[in-house]
């Protein structure tokens, strides 16, 4: 199935993937480009296969059937940490950074790569404390001791020192105040303006046609929809029909 | 097709029985004492499966029930005049039931890896104080004592020659089977597999899952009580080393190779492994667990399911 | 004021010294276990065959090139390989599977390396000869400096690996790996080499105390059993995963012990640890040095 949308020399193509967990069958043939430098976002309910998508495409999960594509190179059963030295940064849904490491640990571990400089990791580190100088004032502090909004910026602070070329991000803004989401909003801007790609899956639709420039709806573990943002923001009735809202 | 199912198994049973019956008549004394023995250490592995395959409680701590068992028939042995045979069980059985109720008020409270390295540990405390403990259980050297009669007072008495303890050992072997068949097929049984499969949703249903493992562990002990009774009348001695969890380790490779979950995987485990032992003790002299142990590990890796488990997919292909 | 003349302060030293060296090597054998069960949920049952490993490792070099130390360094060095090499083999293609499979696997390779042992170095026991003699003398006894010595480098190792666990790359992944296999992946941590490391380090640890302990008793087959029980024992009383839980509950049940055997002979003193054991999985199971019961 040719997947939708069709974009020439995609960064990461996925092509029609199936997962099962256990006896059920939770995507049924899931189809999607991201270009480079694109921020794409999936829209879909509760339940629908969003997150596992995005997982099929880390590596956590194995797909049972279909092929995904990086960089022109088939990843599909590639270990996570393979995919995630190839560029690929996930932030979970429930952030899962990890409880017992500082800020600092934690930003290591995506910092303490192979063929990366001393320098150069100061460098990241500087960057990523001058986007969020919350994290830098609790540097040394526990992951497990932040407060919610400020886990969700090292878990996206975290991927990003990874220096992916696209970072997965599973539903950021979930029970984030306000001020929060619009910080994250910001920095799915600053990730955009540093040529990285974002795949985007949420349940905040305003955010998501804002930010976005191409949006896929799943229902049912499958693609129903997919347009320009700029089409849906015109015309919002996809997302009524696919979404219920 | 299911209804021929228990014909098919209740004619293997009868076939198989009836084999057994015959053993002492046709074979070589030292063969058939060695089925003999077979029997009994199959009633010690079974009484093991009840745990580990049924309940999904891995213990390394019958060879405290069995010793025990052992140990309790010998004292009465020893101590009564004349002898009695019942009374030995009884004590067998007692001494048992208290080590395993004993093990089984910890089983409640601990997971199952903690179970497992527990029972290993109160294993080697009774292994350490029966070695001590000199004066009572003859220490190091353990104690050896007569056979009994087979009597029902009033009513017979007869002398155990190998042949007769064969049929005492097949007999009660057999009805031990049968037992532990209509107690893991009684929704006792299901609840036992239920928990195995997913404790904390047994719980959530409803069922006292501690009470249900107490129970199990008691049972499991009794059993391996009973074959260690069975064992010190066969071979008219109790020694500490039967105590040493090395024998555990033992019935959990017949429980591994047989097939757990299935109480007759456990006991053709038992068979193969002691006719394994025999066989290559004479290439190998002492050094015959390593094979063994390589193919245990082996077993473990590639065939969870034991022989039997293996054997029924070949059957049902 | 009579009765403290009564108490045998000088036995009471030397036991407590006693005590604190058996307490230490324990301590390094029970950090291995801990380090296993806490970053890979496996108990290694085969734990006390790589302690013994490496005695029998250490006693091949030291006939070979009569250095203790030289000894030591390789003896750990091969029970890392021979750890790894299991892991690989045994435990990482049970690595998804239920955890009962993994204690009958590491069961049955303590079993045929056991035997192997048996097999190829038979049943008398080997000597592995103190490196330096000398003592110096507590009251009116002798005390040798040879014991001090083990007490003093278990600690540095214990120490040591606290460090790197601390600041390394190395130390980092291990404790992420701890607590979220999956987001280490995908963090680009390369998991797998992580716990087969965890796995080697270990085991390495482990057969630095067989050599380390290995002039005090005989090396043979057989050794690594009672080892592995009373390890077992302190992972469990210093809280499962506790590196320092295990380090100070070594260190307090191998007091007691030595306390005990003032009283009683060495080998019921041995059910101290057991009469430990039962009290804590009664009052406190989470173990009696883990701050707060979870």
């Amino acid at each position: 199935m040719i997947p939708n949308g069709g974009v020439a020399d995609p960064l990461l193509r996925v092509e029609d993937i199936h997962t099962h967990y256990g006896k059920s069958h939770i995507l049924h043939g899931v189809s999607l480009d991201v270009g480079r430098g694109e921020v794409v976002g999936l829209l879909g309910r509760n339940g629908v296969g969003k997150s596992t998508t995005l997982k099929a495409i880390a590596g956590i999960v194995h797909p049972s059937a279909g092929r995904v594509v990086y960089e022109g190179r088939q990843i599909t059963n590639m270990p996570p940490h393979r995919l995630a030295r190839l560029g690929i940064g996930y932030v979970p849904e429930d952030r899962r950074i990890f409880p017992v490491l500082t800020v600092t640990e934690n930003l290591r571990t995506g910092l303490d790569r192979h063929g990366v400089t001393a320098a150069r990791k100061r460098e990241l580190l500087d960057k990523i404390y001058s986007y969020f100088p919350v994290l830098a004032e609790r540097r040394n502090q526990f992951g497990g001791t932040l407060s919610g909004g400020e886990q969700q910026m090292l878990a996206i602070a975290r991927a990003m020192m990874l220096e992916p070329k696209i970072i997965l991000l599973d539903e950021p803004t979930e029970g984030l105040m306000p001020r929060m989401v619009s910080q994250i909003r910001e920095i799915i801007d600053v990730l955009h303006r540093d040529r990285v790609a974002v795949l985007l899956v949420e349940q905040n639709v305003p955010l998501t046609l804002d930010a976005g420039q191409r949006i896929y709806i799943i229902e049912k573990g499958v693609v129903r929809h997919h347009a320009p943002a700029a089409e849906l923001r015109a015309d919002d009735a996809p997302i009524h029909r696919y979404m219920g809202v | 097709m299911r209804d021929r199912q228990p014909l098919v198994f209740w004619t293997g049973f009868a076939v198989i029985v009836a084999l057994l019956i015959a053993s002492p008549l046709v074979l070589p004394p030292f063969w058939s004492r060695f089925v003999t023995e077979i029997l009994i250490w199959g009633l010690v592995a079974m009484s093991s499966d009840l745990l580990i395959g049924y309940t999904g409680m891995v213990s390394f701590g019958h060879s405290a029930f069995f010793g025990l068992g052992m140990y309790g028939a010998a004292f009465v042995l020893l101590e009564t005049r004349p002898p009695s045979l019942w009374a030995a069980l009884a004590a067998g059985l007692l001494a048992a039931a208290a080590v395993a109720a004993f093990v089984a008020y910890f089983s409640t409270r601990l997971r199952d890896i903690y179970f497992a390295i527990t029972t290993l540990i109160f294993s080697q405390i009774f292994y350490i104080v029966i070695f001590t403990w000199t004066e009572v259980t003859g220490g190091e050297n353990g104690l050896t004592f007569s056979r009994p009669a087979l009597a029902v007072p009033g009513l017979f008495s007869l002398r155990f020659t190998p042949m007769i303890l064969h049929w005492f050992v097949l007999a009660i072997v057999v009805l031990s089977y049968l037992l532990l068949r209509r107690i893991t097929q009684s929704p006792f049984g299901m609840v036992l597999q239920s928990i195995r499969e997913n404790e904390a949703r047994t719980r959530a249903i409803g069922y006292p899952i501690e009470r249900y493992k107490i129970v199990a562990v008691m049972l499991s002990g009794l059993f391996a009580g009973l074959a260690g009774v069975l064992y010190a009348l066969q071979n008219q001695f109790a020694a500490p080393n039967f105590v040493f969890f090395v024998l555990s380790g033992e019935v959990v490779i017949y429980n591994v190779i047989g097939g757990i979950g299935t109480l007759v995987g456990p006991i053709l485990g038992a068979a193969f492994f002691l006719l394994l032992r025999e066989g290559l003790s004479r290439f190998f002299t002492e050094y015959y667990l390593i094979p063994v142990g390589l193919m245990f590990i082996a077993m473990v890796i590639f065939m969870p399911q034991g022989l039997l488990g293996f054997a029924r997919r070949w059957l049902n292909r | 004021m009579q009765w403290l003349h009564a108490i045998p302060w000088d036995l009471l030293l030397i036991q407590t010294i006693n005590g604190i060296v058996a307490g230490m090597i324990l301590a390094l054998v029970a950090s291995g276990l801990t380090l296993i069960f806490g970053i890979m949920d496996v108990v290694n049952f085969a734990h006390g065959e790589f302690l013994m490993l490496g005695a029998y490792i250490a006693v091949l070099t030291i006939v070979a090139t009569h250095s203790f130390w030289l000894a030591l360094i390789v003896a750990s060095l091969g029970t890392a390989l021979i750890g790894a090499l299991v892991y690989v083999t045994t435990l990482r293609p049970l690595l998804g599977r239920d955890p009962l499979t993994t204690i009958l696997a590491t069961f049955g390779v303590s079993l045929v390396l056991q035997n192997y042992a048996l097999w190829q170095f038979g049943p008398v026991a080997r000597k592995i000869p103190e490196p330096f003699a000398g003592s110096i003398t507590l009251f009116h006894l002798d005390y040798s400096w040879y014991r001090l010595t083990i007490a003093g480098l278990s600690a540095a190792i214990i120490g040591g690996f606290w460090l790197f666990l601390k600041f390394g790359t190395w130390g980092i992944w291990i404790r992420a790996t701890t607590q979220d296999r999956i987001m280490a992946q995908a963090m680009g941590i390369p998991v797998p080499w992580v716990l087969a490391g965890v796995f080697a380090i270990g085991s390495a640890m482990a057969g630095a105390s067989g050599v380390l302990f290995g002039p005090l008793v005989g090396v043979d087959h057989a050794m690594g059993f009672d080892w592995i029980l009373r390890a077992f024992i302190v992972v469990v009383v210093g809280g499962m995963g506790s590196l320092g839980g295990s380090v100070l509950a070594a260190i307090f049940i191998s007091l007691l012990e030595a306390y005990a055997t003032l009283w009683v002979s060495p080998a019921q003193a041995g059910i101290v640890s057991f009469v430990v054991l039962i009290l804590t999985l009664l009052f406190r199971p989470t173990g009696l040095f883990v701050a707060t019961p979870k």
